[in-house]
């Protein structure tokens, strides 16, 4: 049975694109047959994210009006076979997305692969109300700081009335993914700790990312970092986050540098 | 200050995390509440606190300061309304 996941979180550069190419490409890994699509029209950017921005050729747009039909717009990765990218459109019309339209298109795919991972755009406009319509999970990414865990909150209130799980009286299963996490500034009360953040905003945490520079560099890349550094801190965040989605109980970390250079920092912040 | 903090170690900066979760729960408290149901609230209270009013007195609707103060327990909402002079006069006219 296919799962339709979303990945959304209302604020923008938070992390969401980052965490759907590294959560898509190890759901991949595992095994899974995956489809990830953006659904950002006019800012289309997990085609470069992922490497594939040169092979675009139809969107999920094209899809949607019935100029392409779907087998000729996905593209395939390039290192996982598994792996699929719907891109989004660069048109400005954002209104050429219909809800009727985006139905059709997830529900062709459920026939076909075992996970669609939705990547929302920022705000909470037409694109990011559709692309949870039709949500069966999502994973909301947070960073710790307080814009972002207020649009947080607004978006978890979003997926528990306007999609269409919940209009049938269903719920969307949520999760908390936290990004950009600094457990050094979080140690000195500079920056919201995990506890604050789920106290808050009340949602099971499925994992959380460290920031990184390995994410920065996967991202220049055009890779994953699931794929390109896969020992980095953020990649080993991002592997255990996709296990417990898979319904493996792994205990919740944060993932360290190695020891040397962790104490050094640690010696530091103290 | 600033040249004696050239010489001594430099004091640790102030927890600020302890203030934006206050803030965070006090303004999450309060959007929650007002989620799908009532988000014109303060215009709706506005608005029946005014057509109240004007039944008996004749006011100038831009004489009206609503404001609301969101508390971690308690809301005030404060409702300011500027008579006209010989208020007397238009009671007598209402009733």
């Amino acid at each position: 049975m296919a799962k339709v996941l979303v990945v959304t979180s209302g604020k923008g550069g938070v992390g969401k694109t980052t965490s759907t190419a590294a959560i898509g490409a190890a759901l991949a890994q595992n095994g899974k047959k995956v489809a990830v699509v953006d659904f950002d029209v006019g800012l289309r950017n997990l085609d470069l994210v992922l490497g594939a921005e040169r092979r675009v050729v139809f969107d999920l747009i094209n899809v949607v009006q019935g100029v392409a039909k779907l087998p000729q717009a996905l593209i395939r990765d390039k290192r996982l076979e598994n792996l699929w990218l719907l891109p989004a459109s660069q048109t400005r019309d954002k209104d050429a997305l219909t809800e009727e339209g985006v139905g059709r298109v997830i529900a062709d795919m459920r026939n076909n692969f075992d996970y669609i991972v939705c990547d929302s755009p920022a705000g909470i406009e037409r694109g990011a109300m559709l692309s949870m319509r039709f949500a069966d999970e999502a994973i909301i990414v947070t960073n710790p700081e307080v814009s972002s865990v207020r649009d947080s909150d607004r978006i978890i209130g979003m997926l528990d009335s306007k999609t269409a799980k919940a209009e049938k009286g269903e719920q969307v299963q949520k999760h908390i993914l936290i990004t950009r996490y600094d457990p050094a500034r979080a140690a000195r009360g500079e920056m919201l700790g995990i506890e604050d953040v789920l106290e808050i905003l009340a949602i099971p945490l499925l994992g959380i990312i460290p920031e990184s520079q390995d994410v920065l560099r996967a991202s220049n890349v055009g890779s994953p970092v699931t794929l390109n550094s896969p020992a980095s801190t953020p990649a080993r965040a991002y592997a255990d986050a996709t296990k417990r989605l898979l319904g493996e109980v792994i205990p919740m970390t944060v993932p360290s540098e190695p020891k040397g250079l962790m104490k050094l920092f640690g010696r530091r912040a103290a | 200050m600033s040249m004696f903090r050239l010489f001594s170690s430099r004091p640790p900066a102030p927890a600020t995390a302890p203030i934006a979760r206050e803030r965070l729960q006090i303004l999450l408290a309060h959007e929650r509440g007002m989620r799908g149901e009532q988000p014109e609230l303060l215009m709706l209270l506005r608005e029946e606190i005014l057509a109240a009013v004007s039944r008996h007195v004749a006011l100038d609707p831009d004489k009206v300061m609503v404001r609301m103060e969101r508390g971690k327990n308690v809301s005030t909402l404060e409702v300011d309304v500027e008579l006209p002079n010989g208020l007397e006069r238009s009671f007598a006219v209402a009733s």
